[in-house]
């Protein structure tokens, strides 16, 4: 499984390594490197339009990589189906709306419970869940389209926070959100990572990503024009952003750990 | 009130047989966006294999029901599924019904040719014996046929909804129908579970098929699979009451339909316009052009419910043509070689028949060029250009009997009329775009071929005699050559005003806003006036080159103008290309050719040529410029590119280049500017 000079530790959950995606004949994402190590939070900063959602869609399957290879813990999911890289403990909490409006609040969570087989235990998550988020419990037969943008974000957090996955992906959680509410998607994504989730922030509004990851990767034009320990971003990012030019590309990948 | 129920209990089992096909078409469309119109010919095929192994083979019907509806229908859906709808997804909604389209046109004629049988469907009874009345309700006797199609019917659609309500298969298959997407994040197998709605899909047509042939007394003959489109009209009809949504309520609607279909035949009278026949006839018309009109929630059935919509990339474009001056000279007198040479063979040595076959092309062609309009131009399907031609004809054939009108005044009158009731189309259809226009106008054919070509004063369904015109000494009933010379002229004038409209105002607004309704709206433009224009000239072209066609023939019935012919004339012309006046003019020849080749060679096989350009429809998603347009724009680009290559190898031997190798792409195209 691993490379026998590097520990189990050093198997980063995440190795993205010159990753390249195109949406028909537009091209989105340029030789993208970077990685989330295990446990770590990790915030992946731009622009709007600077190919963040692009990054994490190609990383769960959603859109095909044109080069490159995606690894998740060690395992090359590359080439795998979304639904098949859901199933190694990758979650991806979209942009936008990211539960099943038509479905009811208790169905959503069950969906994403079924995995865990056996009644009993969904029963268990399910309350799990409801405890963590008790308005949840109060609308469980209520279609979760007619939640709130708030609550349809704590929705997809309840799925993660009752069954962490090895990664989580969030992307744009906080946009357009009010700024209570925010801390409490907040406040949910350090529960997560407590309960031993590895996560991927991806937010234009910085703070507080920045508050709670530990590394960061600036985006720009679909390439990675930064990365580094998230204490020194905000200043990168004024370099960047404000001057000109790519700046150090970060550390560069290394040879990736393969079976 | 019991006479009430003596015509309402009997439309019972008809409304089940809908249900099934409208509940069908709810599950496919919802779980893989495809608007399957193909279901029709999924219900024939169904009622095809359960007839020929019971009939022909003599196999156990139980046996014959196995293999015909959860063999055979659920394998049919599955290969739609793997080999067509799966390869384009991203296409549009448009894509999809004209695949669908083709695959409508092509199976039943298909079918009985794949099984050498053409003998009509015998087989009355599955299950119970429709000859057997088996209770009485109400007082009115319920025989076999109708309680075996209404028990079977309520069994499989209460499994259904119990099994996607209740099952964890059914929530995932209803999280699929949500967000193909989101629900493989969920980690669900989306194709899978898609593939499978596409099998439980097919079973409901297959079933639908079989239950059909008690119902209909054994009358059903391959070579008019139309009851089966009737079926999925009043099927499409439910859904569409149904908002394509709710199964439930698709479910309630169809049995309604089949009751309301039931109570006008003991409702109305049996003579007068109204006669009891037009309007049953014309009543999948009414409700679904009242549906589609006042249905609000469906005007938003093409706005794709999943979130993650934005992962799809953009739809590809059509290649663009590489242009070369030296192409453009040999290809322009290529061009005008090709004409002078079809007039002069036409006008001298080529056969009595071949004549024929060239002067119902150009007609065609004629017909065809209004699909250039509205669809190639304006982007909207019409299912109805067949309807707008027999308008023409009949006009025509009536005021030539009745006023002695000279033919061609009454072709132009024919065409004005056609013209008027485009215009009222496009009017009272204001509001609907893509697919439900497309519908609205399928839903007008209908009505045509049900009630307005029974009209007497519009031929009443029997055969009109559309004379061949005289002008001055010419006469035109006169062999075919001078026909042809006619129809050529009538082309050509109808090609130029096609070519001025693309050119002209309306045509550059439509080039710039076609297939963006968004930007439209975003701009302001109201599309409301390019629609009428167009939908104005494109019917009014199509009733002239129907009239010219009616007069071709001579002697046309309704029959000549069916709405099959609208779907088969939309997919002709999409096949080889709709965008431009060449692609018309090739589509109306290939098609009046091939039919010749075919009968003269393949005289046993009626209906093959369909099958081809059916088949051809389903490379529409891949090329929407069609695919004639595309092999030439391929073609043409091969040669350009060669060129070029040679002018670079040229330019390095007469001289080592300092610039180094130059970009082998527009080097032609800005020197000859
Ligand atoms: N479905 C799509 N088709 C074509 N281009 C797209 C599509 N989705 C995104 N893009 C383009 O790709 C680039 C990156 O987009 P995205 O990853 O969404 O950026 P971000 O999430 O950083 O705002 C943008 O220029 C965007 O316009
Ligand atoms: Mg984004």
């Amino acid at each position: 499984m691993t490379d026998p000079a590097a520990g189990p530790a050093a198997v980063p959950i995440l190795d993205v390594a010159g990753l390249s995606a195109s949406y028909g004949t537009f091209r989105a994402l340029f030789d993208v490197s970077f990685r989330v190590p295990d446990g770590a939070v990790v915030a992946l900063l731009g622009s709007n339009g600077a190919g963040k959602s692009t990054v994490a869609r190609v990383v769960s399957g959603l859109v095909p990589s044109t080069a490159g290879t995606v690894h998740l813990a060690g395992t090359d999911i590359t080439r795998m189906a979304a639904n098949r890289i859901a199933g190694q403990g990758l979650s991806h909490v979209p942009e936008g709306r990211a539960i099943f409006s038509s479905l009811t609040v208790e169905e959503n969570l069950t969906l994403a419970f079924r995995r865990a087989a056996g009644r009993k235990r969904i029963k268990d998550l399910l309350g799990r869940a409801y405890l963590a988020f008790p308005i949840l419990a109060e609308r469980r037969q209520q279609r979760a389209g007619t939640l709130s943008g708030g609550q349809q974000r704590i929705l997809s957090l309840a799925k993660v926070l009752a069954l962490p996955p090895r990664l989580l992906i969030v992307d744009e959680l906080s946009l357009g959100l009010a700024p209570v509410i925010v801390d409490a998607v907040y406040d949910g994504l350090a529960a997560i990572r407590d309960a031993g989730s590895s996560i991927l922030i991806v937010e234009q509004q910085i703070d507080r990503a920045l508050g709670l990851a530990d590394e960061a990767v600036l985006l720009a034009k679909g390439s990675v024009a930064w990365s580094g320990l998230s204490g020194e971003a905000a200043a990168a990012m004024d370099a960047i952003l404000g001057g000109h030019g790519a700046v150090d590309p970060g550390p560069a990948p290394t040879e990736h750990e393969e079976n | 009130m019991s006479h009430f129920l003596d015509y309402a209990i009997p439309g019972v089992p008809y409304g089940c047989d809908f249900a099934l096909m409208a509940v069908g078409l709810v599950l496919t469309f919802r779980a893989t966006g495809v608007f399957n119109l193909a279901f029709g010919a999924q219900a024939f095929t169904g009622a095809f294999i359960f007839d020929l192994l019971v009939t022909a083979h003599h196999v156990n019907q139980w046996v014959a029901f196995m293999v015909a509806v959860l063999v055979v229908s659920p394998l049919l859906g599955l290969a739609f599924d793997r080999f067509l709808f799966r390869v384009i997804p991203t296409a549009s909604t448009t894509a999809k019904v004209v695949t669908a389209l083709g695959l409508l046109i092509a199976i039943p004629q298909a079918i009985p040719i794949i099984f050498r049988n053409t003998t009509s469907l015998q087989t009355t009874g599955f299950w119970l014996d429709p000859g057997h009345v088996y209770l009485n309700l109400a007082g009115s006797p319920v025989n076999g046929g109708q309680l075996s199609t209404t028990v079977v019917t309520l069994a499989v659609a209460a499994a259904l909804v119990a099994m996607l309500r209740f099952t964890a298969f059914g929530l995932e298959m209803r999280a699929v129908v949500e967000s193909r997407r989101l629900a493989q994040l969920e980690g669900i197998n989306s194709k899978r579970t898609a593939a499978w709605a596409w099998v439980l899909s097919s079973v409901l047509a297959g079933l639908a098929g079989v239950l059909m042939l008690p119902l209909s007394g054994g009358n059903l003959v391959p070579s008019q699979p139309l009851q089966f489109t009737t079926l999925l009209v009043f099927g499409l009809t439910a859904a569409a009451v149904a908002s394509v949504r709710s199964i439930p309520i698709a479910l309630v609607a169809g049995i309604g339909l089949g009751i309301l279909q039931n109570l006008i035949t003991g409702y109305l009278p049996n003579s007068s316009i109204l006669s009891a026949q037009n309007v049953k006839e014309a009543l999948p018309f009414a409700v679904l052009a009242g549906v589609l009109l006042f249905n609000r929630e469906l005007r938003t059935i093409e706005v794709s419910s999943d979130p993650l919509a934005a992962c799809d990339p953009p739809p590809p474009l059509p290649a663009v043509a590489i242009r070369d001056p030296r192409l453009s000279v040999p290809m322009t007198w290529g061009f005008r070689l090709v004409v002078v040479g079809f007039l002069v063979s036409a006008a001298t040595w080529v056969p009595d028949y071949w004549v024929t076959a060239l002067a119902s092309g150009l007609v065609l062609s004629v017909i065809f060029l209004s699909i250039t309009l509205i669809t190639g131009m304006g982007g909207w399907l019409s299912l109805c250009q067949a309807s707008f031609a027999g308008l023409g004809a009949f006009t025509a054939g009536e005021l030539a009997a009745h006023l002695n009108l000279p033919v061609l005044l009454g072709a132009l009158v024919g065409a004005l009329a056609a013209a008027t009731t485009g215009a009222v189309i496009a009017l009272v259809a204001a509001r609907l775009s893509g697919l439900l226009l497309a519908l609205f106008t399928l839903a007008f054919a209908l009505f045509a071929d049900g009630l307005l070509f029974n009209l007497s004063w519009l031929g009443g369904g029997n055969t009109v005699v559309v004379p061949r015109p005289q002008i001055g000494p010419v006469d035109f009933s006169r062999g075919d050559r001078n026909f042809l010379g006619l129809a050529f002229v009538v082309l050509v004038v109808c090609a130029i005003l096609v070519k001025l409209i693309q050119r002209g105002t309306t045509g550059m607004v439509l080039a710039a806003l076609r297939g963006s309704p968004t930007a439209a709206a975003s701009l302001g433009i109201s599309m409301l006036r390019q629609r009428v224009i167009i939908f104005t000239l494109s019917a009014g072209m199509a009733g002239l080159g129907g009239a010219l066609y009616g007069s071709l023939l001579v002697r046309v019935s309704s029959l000549s103008y069916l709405y099959v012919y609208s779907l088969a004339f939309v997919v002709v012309v999409i096949t080889t290309g709709s965008r431009s006046v060449e692609g018309a003019v090739n589509a109306g020849m290939s098609y009046a050719v091939l039919l010749l080749i075919l009968q003269t060679y393949f005289p046993h096989y009626t209906g093959l040529e369909p099958i081809l350009f059916a088949f051809g429809a389903m490379t529409y998603a891949a090329h929407p410029e069609g695919i004639v347009e595309y092999q030439k724009t391929r073609w043409l680009n091969r040669v350009a590119r060669a060129l070029q290559a040679l002018d670079a190898r040229r330019a390095r031997t007469a001289g080592p280049d300092p610039a180094g190798p130059q970009p082998a792409t527009v080097g032609g195209d800005i020197s000859g500017a």
